[in-house]
């Protein structure tokens, strides 16, 4: 679709606003509708399009799958250490209230789970489009 | 009226559901499965669930349509045209549908206040003890409660789910692999992805 000048140029509108929006649920799902993963959809979204319009081998070196298989465990790593944090501060797995001052905790807690989710999600996301468009690596 | 926008929804989803059975064409029939997500979402929405819609919306509709048209590249386009139908599925299918709807008949009568969901003490409890400045978390949002902290060990659990289909993904399509050893086999099938 390289050729498609009209896709082109709206691709490039679309996929900042797409990434924004993704952050937004991110960081806006304590307060309105939303998450780490319906978030990691949508940032992975954004750039699912762009493999689209450009080709997969552009996008790729944007965001190669070595760091995707990095990222996707990081996410589990940042919702695992969120909880042993926890514990090792002397409370109960994955409970918020040892990481600050009563409900604050929680928020903290909250937000850093959502994140971890959040990566997970976005670069398995990829990782599966990837493997799926990619038709030089699975023969 | 609410009730009325669901029979709507429900009767567009049934009919995109025998569109998809009577294509032919797997494309179409896979962009009609996207609508059928999509009107899936719209459902959840009239129910006030706005949650699960956004869910169904982005994954349903978005990342799965995609992922089922990158498999399309894979096999090919059309379905072979015969129409023979067999009876043994047929039947199978017919009794395990019958016996689906058999167990509808039990659930609680739909939108009545008296519901044990609405009336049960767990309910009263997110609802009334989780947000606000002096709640339990403090949020507004109680979904996010339940399942980032109430129910964290099994979003936990979860996002480990995902990760490990990522994993298996990979050992299947051969993600794991190193790169070189697939440039020194045969060169015929030149990159030409994504076109």
């Amino acid at each position: 679709m390289k050729h498609h000048l009209v896709l082109r140029v709206v691709a490039k509108l679309l996929i900042p606003s797409i990434l924004l929006f993704a952050l937004y649920t991110q960081f806006h799902g304590d307060y309105g509708p939303g998450g780490g993963f319906q978030a990691g959809v949508i940032y992975a979204a954004g750039f699912i399009l762009h493999a689209l319009v450009f080709g997969l081998e552009s996008t790729k070196k944007i965001m190669p799958l070595w760091l995707l298989k990095i990222l996707s465990a990081l996410g589990v790593m940042v919702y695992a250490g969120t909880g042993l944090t926890s514990l090792l501060l002397g409370r109960p797995f994955l409970d918020y209230y040892a990481l600050a001052e009563g409900v604050h905790g929680q928020e903290l807690g909250i937000m850093l789970v959502e994140l971890g989710v959040g990566f997970t999600v976005s670069s398995v996301m990829l990782i599966l489009f990837y493997l799926f468009a990619d038709q030089g690596t699975e023969e | 009226m609410v009730s009325l926008a669901i029979s709507f929804l429900l009767g567009l989803m049934l009919l995109s559901v025998f569109a998809v059975i009577a294509m032919r064409n797997l494309f179409a029939a896979i962009i009609l499965l996207g609508i059928y997500s999509l009107l899936a979402a719209a459902l959840f929405m009239t129910l006030d669930a706005v949650d699960v819609a956004f869910t169904e919306a982005a994954v349903g509709a978005g990342i799965s349509t995609i992922l089922i048209l990158a498999t399309l590249l894979h096999v090919g386009h059309d379905t072979k045209a015969k129409k023979i139908i067999k009876p043994a599925p047929l039947l199978l299918v017919l009794a395990v549908g019958a016996l689906l709807v058999y167990g509808t008949l039990d659930l609680p009568e739909f939108g009545n206040a008296q519901n044990r969901v609405h009336q049960s003490e767990i309910t009263r409890h997110y609802l009334e003890k989780s947000p606000g400045k002096n709640g339990e978390i403090g949020i507004p949002n109680v979904v996010t409660s339940i399942l980032a902290s109430y129910r964290g060990y099994d979003t936990l659990g979860e996002v480990t789910v995902v990760f490990c289909a990522a994993i298996g993904v990979m050992s299947l399509l051969g993600g794991l692999r190193k790169k070189k050893k697939q440039t020194t086999v045969s060169n015929d099938s030149t990159t030409d992805s994504a076109s």
